[in-house]
């Protein structure tokens, strides 16, 4: 502390990097538990079907439901024309 | 009627049954009578850190079985008037639990009582579930670590789809009790802070339990941590106890205590 610390360089401590690891990881379950039961598999079939005529992965698709259910968004990343 | 108070935490060893012990023996010392239900079947701990483990002769299992009635398994407390203490099974496994099986005996002792804790076995598993399900309230104790905090949320999460009051469109009330806190490491930037587990879990605070000698102290002896007034951790308790029940209390214990020169030198412990 005091004065020398201005000199040594800001060194992030290991209770923030446990704080942000946190953050992303309570983020990303919170969102895995409130859709619907359905969604995993919905999200299978619907790129087993894009499969059959693109070559994709299952990363490359992300399906999201908003909170009440009105809205379906689909994103597929398709590749790259070569 | 009685509220249903649900001492959880997901993650195990982080101080649920002493956070338990020290919430039910604080609400019967302010006059409210409560019994204390330990849920963890085939493995209980409850009468062992109250101090009652001689005098069991039926629990839980026996009461949902009609092996006994309510009023030969209950225990009563000898040092705290007010409160009673309902063991959980030690020879059977989480199956001899059944939502019905619980929901008479909570329904039967809510005549009665004011106050029901129950001390609820780590995990999210079926004795879990059973022990939060017909909660009004849940307290989730929590510890500034990683795989705690994480467990926490993911409890916080059946709370608020798998309880009744979920399943009935409302919500139950949520509590963080933050326990072996230690203030020295947080300011050294090796634990997460109570603001730090605050904005991850997003509930309010109910009290924050420092890291201490008191606690290992009582369990060693069957007395509740709470009973030990001169302990911060006893003291911790009862401000939460205090906050639990309406009273605005300051959080203490949070920071570093600065030692004066004779403390020092004479390194006496407080």
């Amino acid at each position: 502390m005091g004065i020398l610390s201005y000199f040594r360089p800001k060194k992030q401590t290991s209770a923030s990097v446990a704080k942000e690891r946190l953050q992303v990881l309570v983020a990303y379950e919170r969102t895995q538990r409130s859709q619907p039961e359905y969604l995993p598999q919905m999200q299978q079939e619907i790129l087993a079907v894009i499969a059959k005529y693109v070559d994709v992965s299952t990363d490359d698709v992300q399906i999201n439901l908003d909170e009440d259910c009105s809205i379906l968004e689909l994103n597929v990343t398709l590749p790259e024309k070569s | 009627m009685a509220e249903i108070i649900v001492v959880t935490s997901g993650k195990g060893g982080v101080g649920k049954t002493t956070s338990s012990a020290a919430i039910g023996t604080g609400l019967a010392l302010k006059g409210f009578k409560t019994v204390l239900i330990d849920f963890d079947v085939g493995l209980r701990n409850l009468d062992l850190i109250m101090g009652c483990e001689r005098r069991v002769v039926y629990d839980f299992v026996n009461v949902i079985n009609k092996e006994a009635t309510l009023n030969q398994a209950l225990i009563r407390d000898k040092r705290t008037e007010n409160l009673y203490i309902l063991p959980a099974s030690q020879t059977r496994d989480k199956d001899a639990l059944s939502v019905e099986g619980v929901e008479a005996v909570l329904n039967e002792l809510a005549e009665s009582f004011d106050y029901i804790v129950c001390d609820s076995p780590a995990g999210i598993e079926k004795g879990a579930q059973l022990a939060l399900y017909f909660a009004d309230t849940a307290i989730v104790v929590t510890n500034p670590e990683v795989s705690s905090v994480r467990d926490s949320d993911r409890i916080l999460g059946v709370l608020q789809s798998k309880s009744r009051k979920a399943e009935q469109g409302e919500s139950v009330k949520e509590h963080l009790l933050l326990t072996r806190y230690n203030p020295n490491r947080v300011e050294a930037g090796e634990m997460l802070s109570v603001d730090d587990v605050k904005e991850i879990l997003a509930i309010p605070l109910l009290g924050v339990i420092p890291e201490s000698e008191a606690v290992l102290k009582a369990s060693n002896q069957g007395v509740p941590v709470i009973l030990d007034a001169d302990s911060d951790a006893g003291q911790a308790y009862d401000d939460a106890i205090a906050r639990f029940l309406g009273e605005d209390r300051e959080h203490r214990f949070l920071n570093v205590e600065r030692k004066g020169f004779l403390s020092r030198v004479f390194g006496r412990k407080g």
